[in-house]
């Protein structure tokens, strides 16, 4: 948006352009900066969305080859028989949304502003995990939510066990390969992504207006409340967006700290291409898990209203 | 426009008065201190401002008014010493809980609420009733009624200004503070603000205390001025008696300009003291000097030198012969000379354009004469050159 309003403006240019070649060259400019993104995108994006939308509308096998049918009904089947994964999908990527807005909000804030000289060494440890591969990571957790380690002792004992299970995020007595331990992973996994925004709009906060607010009778609390919160809404959508879309379409968290019972639609599109070799449900699948993410996001980003903020 | 609820000589409602909310009186700071570290930034002052009085805090950069401004409404806590409003004890009072609001240099409006819910949020949180009718009210006093559905980004600096302060005043503080709030808009909207601040203060009758490092605008606008430099109060008083009769050389430079000539004293003569300017015998009231005896620095400003090149007219003067212009500026409303003295110390003389102007040259032999009455004896123990320099740094 702001790239064309900016385009806008330069080729209005100034009231009276001089006729001269400098000018009209530099009018040029912003297309010609823009062209590598636009070729990127024209070749990862449209394409293979042209490509995914016509797969998910032909029939055929694997040996026999596709045709294109314009087969809608494909779609029904598939959402009726994937009905459950994509529900559970949203709630799995909601509540980790949530968990991880609950942790890193503090966490920025202290970055933020309490962080004095330290304020680099943290940020450095929120991204450090990206050091090492997503895969890696998830399995670790396999590890530390094993059944007799010390995390699962301790949560006995804070009796934070009964609570999941009253919750029912835990069917059985074992933590590993239950609802919690994938929205754990799945909170841990995008917590950077949840916390660097926040950050960024955080530390961009002058702290001359909470000096303002206690001046005008606002306690402490309130100035959080009335000034912060609302100045940091920018990173708080950011980050809750760059949390909620990966965390929906995410099948490798499921898959390794999961059962049977919590499976992902991440999970069935990657067994539908890779395994059953079902190309058009599969596309089918991404198609609609798109079109949902794509229509919950813009009813979020409107809802939130952060247009209006600076 | 109404302004009976802004107006302080009205008693206060009794239920108003009790809940501790409305305190009002003087402003009395007593033996405050601040350290930061090792460095004393305010150090043991004391100072009364009266209640509705506009009251200026002026020095350079880095003397600690800002500091002092702070602690009054609580951003910083004094070292050692006491702050009250009338007979109530802030010392420890948390910035939220002071009847205290500042206008801030950076005006730090709340960039997501437009002006309405900027000057309502102090009232807000104080759950006042008739918001609507106080944010209208300041509003039209500060001419923004137009611009109330405006946000901050959308205002020019003069509006962003208004803005704050009508966001400050519209809590009828007992106190209110104003750090450099001029200090961002363009020279002519100063002039302009400086007006309004003026005419507003009148009005709302608050005690306004305002630093600055202006001292035009603390002439202009303050009915009482501290001077302060390096952490301490170097003279108050009110502008004409600072500019007047300033009592340290770093008054005398930092308002306006001095002339500051070594002298000895050699002699007094009923209310006058006689002395002795490098062979030359002067007079001065004794009343206007710091110092009876000795070494002085006999100080004047450069309007009340005149310059002679012929017959020195009779009556009251001081006269020094022997001066050679070395250089001449035409400013129009006045001309401005520096004098090479018989001792080589150049004076500066602003001689008015009252006349046909007729501009002496460089060169011109001249004897420059002053009535005793304007001159003002200073201790010899200080830089005589002590505020000239900060003068520049500040307005650069």
């Amino acid at each position: 948006m702001t790239a064309f309003a900016g385009l806008e403006r330069g080729s209005q240019g100034p009231a009276q352009p001089p006729p001269d070649s400098g000018k009209t060259r530099g009018r040029w400019t912003p297309y010609f900066l823009l062209l590598p993104g636009m070729a990127w995108l024209a070749v990862f994006f449209i394409v293979p969305v042209v490509f995914l939308v016509s797969m998910s509308l032909q029939t055929g096998n694997i040996v026999d080859g596709y045709e294109l049918t314009w087969n809608f009904g494909t779609y029904g089947d598939a959402i009726t028989q994937y009905w459950d994964q994509f529900v559970r999908s949203f709630i799995y990527a909601l509540i980790a949304t949530v968990a991880a807005l609950l942790i890193a909000y503090p966490l920025a804030y202290a970055i933020a502003f309490k962080a004095g000289r330290f304020k680099n060494l943290l940020l450095v440890m929120v991204i450090a995990p990206f050091f090492t591969s997503f895969l890696i990571r998830t399995l670790a957790w396999q590890v530390i939510l094993q059944s007799d380690g010390i995390v699962v002792g301790i949560m006995e004992k804070l009796h934070i066990i009964s609570l999941l299970q009253w919750l029912q995020l835990l069917p059985t007595d074992q933590v590993i390969f239950s609802p919690f331990a994938v929205i754990t992973g799945l909170t841990y996994n995008f917590l950077p992504f949840m916390t660097l925004p926040l950050y960024a709009s955080l530390e961009r906060l002058d702290p001359r207006l909470l000096e303002a607010g206690g001046d005008l009778y606002a306690r402490p609390f309130t100035s959080f409340r009335k000034i912060t919160l609302p100045l940091s809404m920018p990173g708080v959508v950011a980050g809750t967006l760059l949390t909620f879309i990966p965390a929906a379409g995410d099948y490798i968290n499921s898959h390794l700290l999961g059962n049977t019972s919590t499976t992902m639609i991440g999970q069935v599109i990657d067994g539908q291409f890779l395994r059953v070799l079902d190309y058009p449900t599969a596309s089918a699948l991404s198609v609609t898990l798109m079109a949902t993410i794509v229509i919950l996001v813009a009813v979020y980003v409107w809802r939130a209203g952060t247009e209006e903020l600076v | 426009m109404s302004l009976d609820s802004l107006d302080p000589t009205q008693p206060a409602p009794v239920q108003e008065s009790t809940n501790g909310d409305e305190v009002s009186g003087d402003l009395v700071l007593t033996r405050v201190t601040k350290e930061f570290g090792t460095f004393k930034a305010v150090d043991d002052i004391d100072l009364t401002i009266p209640q509705g009085s506009f009251f200026a805090l002026l020095g350079p950069s880095g003397c600690g008014k800002t500091t002092t401004l702070r602690m009054v409404a609580g951003l910083e806590h004094p070292t050692v010493g006491r702050i009250s409003i009338g007979s109530t004890d802030i010392t420890g009072t948390k910035p939220y809980k002071r009847p205290v609001n500042t206008v801030f240099q950076s005006y730090a409006l709340f960039p997501h609420m437009d002006v309405y819910e900027n000057v309502a949020f102090g009232l807000r949180r104080r759950r006042k009733k008739d918001v609507k009718k106080q944010v209208d009210e300041v509003l039209e006093l500060t001419e923004l009624t137009a611009l109330s559905r405006r946000k901050p980004a959308q205002l020019s600096g003069g509006q962003q200004q208004r803005v704050a302060l009508a966001r400050a005043i519209v809590n009828r503080p007992g106190v209110l503070l104003l750090d450099e709030p001029l200090g961002a808009l363009d020279l002519k909207l100063r002039r302009q603000m400086q007006v309004e601040l003026k005419r507003i203060q009148t009005e709302v009758g608050l005690t306004f205390v305002h630093v600055t490092h202006d001292q035009e605008e603390a002439m202009t606008m303050a009915d009482t001025i501290a001077v302060m430099n390096a952490g301490r109060i170097e003279q108050m008083g009110a502008p004409v008696e600072l500019y007047e009769a300033p009592r340290t050389t770093f008054v005398a430079n930092f308002l306006g300009q001095s002339n500051m000539v070594d002298c000895t004293i050699t002699s007094t003569a009923g209310d006058r003291l006689i002395a002795d300017m490098h062979g030359t015998s002067v007079a001065m009231l004794t009343a206007r000097s710091t110092v009876t005896s000795g070494k002085l620095l006999l100080g004047i400003r450069p309007e009340k030198l005149h310059v002679i090149t012929d017959e020195v007219p009779a009556g009251d003067l001081d006269v020094v012969k022997g001066g050679v212009i070395t250089d001449s500026s035409f400013i129009g409303v006045s001309t401005q000379y520096l004098v090479r003295m018989p001792w080589g110390q150049e004076l500066m003389v602003f001689h008015q354009n009252r006349d046909t102007a007729r501009v002496l040259a460089p060169g011109t032999p001249v004897t420059l004469a002053w009535s005793p009455e304007h001159a003002f004896g200073l201790s010899a123990e200080q830089d005589a050159h002590a505020g000239v320099e900060t003068v520049d740094e500040a307005a650069s």
